[in-house]
């Protein structure tokens, strides 16, 4: 493998913090116990369970009652969308929820789920060309038998952040449940529930410098959900199965962290993007910035380049030394337009050739000014190669 | 040796390729490894990347800590050999699909695909040989005869061969299977298989219909003197020299001799009428980038696991062969290609003309 390489896929996942590392190894071991049990090992892992409990809702500003632990952010897109809309359905017979075309996977196969086993009805917000939903479609498209909206709040593939507060008051006033999948915005953005207004909020440790298999969801007081995953009765029957504490305290050390030193770093992420979106923009011939210009995650630039099949790209990429993602790659090596890049309207030929970059605590300007340096050529090369190909 | 450059090496996760890239890595070589994603009918498996090869060939690049991408070639293979082996059998011919994969899609897609990624050499895991003397490079037989594949590399040119890396040219096949068990490379012991990759599993003739090629009409089977002894059920279905599944009643055991594709005939005949003593070629590619001196003696193999015989090849206007052969052949079929040797040498092969 190359030996100095340049990670600029921060939205795909980022390292654990040593501070985190340090936070979970007691909860290992010694204290490995089971927090439903009745002896000491249970209570103090009982303790430990619920302080972290209580600092995610800190962060979050809300009781610690409104907090779920998971296995992630799928889970908790998953317990979200299903668990609410199903306990609409039983509460009210509600069976329509309302989403958008550039949501993530997790959220559009778990609509996709309730519309083929439990017959609900999927409608798909518009979006503009930057993967907005305006919140008057929202208000247009809501009805009395609509069981929940979902809206992504930063988008994981174009940065996008969507007016999740106006979206919210619109849904308050109808008395309709929100959910926000904030899995790539919990890095980036203050989640404060109150301010967000979103019922429920989706996170996942992983994006914010904690471990992999653990995320948590916001779930307002007051708002039903079904349990997806029948068994115990953990986490107020919400989620059963055993909580795992130590990566559980992970995320909230994590969390709290990204919540404490986002100040420090939002400036410099702010700069690094402006620099990568001025430059590719300006050395890149015909690239198209994907995703809104101003009203996006911090960390994120995303483009598109006509002629170049994404896959290719990322191969080229990583063999000069950068690691980057392509909403068309695929490691199958079977490429696809990215559904949310033609759902903004782009051409099925630009939307193959998509490139994300994202930065993340460890990235210096020296290696934005590295990946600059040989992005056009690398971009140029597969461009040749692909016309010759006809 | 150690090559001056970055490799590629096209994986397939089979015992071949593997060795092929651990032997690179083992020569201290810089190397990542390229896999094709190649064209299949939609809900079928391609033998040559199916997700189970891709998961093996992935595996054994982490083993050999190199880098592995798989490379979307759906469209042209689609277009270059899918298309022409349609084609061939709607014009009667029997085509060689290995030969055109390797001549538009493995040594034209694929080596520019990893020359774009770096690369300056591409290396797979073919049985055969390249030579350099004074600039000029020749292509060798493989070493193991079982195993040579220099007849689907005749497609080559000297600026092909100028990046070609063959790293098993020199080793027989139980020794490539000695060293990937040295090596503990975790390689599925799959059989090896001739089918065509693309057909996923099934007969050619089914894929034929499913794919609307020609050639699958019932008419007429002659014999040499023209009378119908029986039909056939589309000409796709039979090759020269086939025996089987004619479907007739004779006392002797009759051959497929020609197939008339305008009147839809097939032409069948006792063994002795089988054999030709001469054919012509397409235009052929020469190894070396020069054409043979006309009216020389060479040895030519017209199909891939054929034995080669002596020829005198005279060359034609266009840049084809006119090939007499030293002693009449069976088997020789319009659209395998007759690939020319001396020795050990592969000079070069044109496609075997109606």
């Amino acid at each position: 493998m190359a030996s100095a390489r340049v990670y600029l896929d921060y939205a795909a996942s980022t390292p654990v913090d040593e501070r985190v590392i340090q936070a979970m190894l007691p909860h290992f071991r010694p204290g490995f116990g089971n927090p439903s049990s009745i002896h000491g090992f249970g209570q103090e892992a009982q303790a430990a369970l619920e302080l972290a409990r209580t600092r995610v809702g800190a962060v979050l500003g809300c009781a610690s009652s409104e907090i779920i632990f998971t296995s992630g952010g799928t889970e908790s897109d998953n317990l979200a969308v299903r668990g609410a809309a199903l306990a609409a359905q039983a509460e009210r017979g509600a069976r329509h929820v309302l989403t958008s075309p550039v949501e993530h996977p997790a959220i559009l196969n778990a609509c996709r789920y309730l519309e083929r086993y439990h017959a609900f009805e999927i409608e798909l917000l518009p979006v503009d060309r930057f993967g907005r939903v305006d919140p008057d479609s929202v208000r247009r498209a809501l009805r009395s038998e609509t069981a929940l909206v979902s809206v992504i709040h930063g988008n994981n593939e174009i940065g996008t952040v969507n007016p999740i507060r106006e979206i919210a008051a619109i849904c308050r006033e109808r008395e309709i449940a929100l959910h926000t999948d904030a899995v790539q915005a919990a890095s980036q953005l203050d989640l404060r529930s109150d301010e967000l207004g979103a019922d429920l909020i989706s996170i996942g440790a992983h994006k914010f410098y904690g471990p992999k298999g653990v995320g948590a969801l916001f779930c307002r007081s007051g708002i039903h959900l079904v349990a997806i995953q029948p068994g115990g009765g953990q986490e107020d029957g919400r989620r059963a199965g055993t909580e795992n504490v130590p990566l559980i305290v992970g995320l909230a050390t994590a969390f709290e962290i990204t919540d404490a030193e986002r100040g420090r770093h939002e400036p410099r992420f702010l700069s690094m993007r402006r620099r990568l979106i001025e430059a590719i923009l300006a050395s890149v011939p015909g690239a198209v910035l994907t995703g809104h210009p101003e009203a996006r995650l911090p960390n994120h630039a995303s483009f598109a380049f006509d002629g170049v099949d994404g896959n290719r790209l990322l191969a080229a990429l990583d063999l000069a030394g950068f690691a980057c993602s392509s909403a068309s790659a695929c490691k199958t090596g079977d490429p696809e337009p990215s559904s949310v890049l033609l759902a903004l309207g782009l051409d099925p030929s630009l939307a193959l050739g998509s490139l994300r970059v994202t930065v993340g605590r460890p990235t210096t300007e020296a290696d934005i000014g590295e990946f600059l340096d040989v992005l056009p050529r690398l971009v140029e090369a597969q461009r040749r190669v692909a016309l010759a190909a006809g | 040796m150690t090559l001056p450059g970055k490799v590629a090496v096209a994986m397939s996760g089979g015992v071949d390729s593997s060795v092929a890239a651990a032997l690179l890595v083992d020569q201290g070589a810089d190397v990542f490894g390229v896999m094709m994603r190649l064209w299949v009918e939609d809900g079928r498996v391609n033998r040559c990347c199916s997700p189970a090869d891709v998961a093996g060939a992935r595996s054994v690049a982490a083993s050999l800590d190199i880098p592995f991408y798989v490379l979307d070639m759906k469209a042209a293979f689609k277009e270059h050999v899918v298309a022409v082996f349609l084609n061939g059998y709607a014009q009667g011919l029997t085509p060689n699909p290995c030969i055109e994969c390797n001549r538009y899609i493995r040594w034209t897609r694929l080596l520019a695909d990893a020359m774009s990624l770096g690369a300056s050499f591409l290396a797979t895991g073919h049985y055969a040989q390249v030579v350099e003397r004074d600039g000029k490079r020749t292509l060798l037989r493989g070493i193991d005869p079982q195993k040579d594949q220099s007849y689907v590399l005749s497609v080559l040119g000297q600026s092909e061969l100028a990046r070609a890396v063959f790293p098993l040219g020199g080793l027989t096949k139980p020794e490539v299977r000695a060293y990937a068990r040295q090596r503990g490379l975790a390689i599925a012991d799959r059989p090896e298989s001739q089918d065509l990759c693309f057909l996923a599993g099934e007969d050619y003739r089914s894929f034929l219909q499913r794919n609307g090629g020609d050639g699958l009409s019932p008419g007429p089977i002659l014999d040499p003197a023209g009378n119908a002894v029986g039909e056939h059920s589309g000409l796709a279905a039979y090759t020269i020299g086939q025996r089987r599944g004619l479907g007739l009643a004779s006392n002797e055991p009759l051959y497929v001799l020609a197939k008339d594709v305008t009147a839809n005939t097939l032409v069948v005949g006792p063994r002795q009428s089988l054999g030709r003593n001469a054919f012509r070629t397409l235009p052929v590619n020469w190894v070396s980038g020069e054409p043979l001196q006309d009216s020389s003696k060479a040895e030519v193999q017209v199909r891939y696991r054929a034995r080669q015989v002596g020829c005198q090849v005279k060359l034609l206007p266009d840049g084809g062969t006119e090939v007499d052969l030293d002693r009449p052949l069976p088997d020789v079929t319009p659209g395998q290609s007759a690939v020319f040797f001396r020795g050990e040498v592969c000079l070069g092969g044109g496609i075997i003309a109606s």
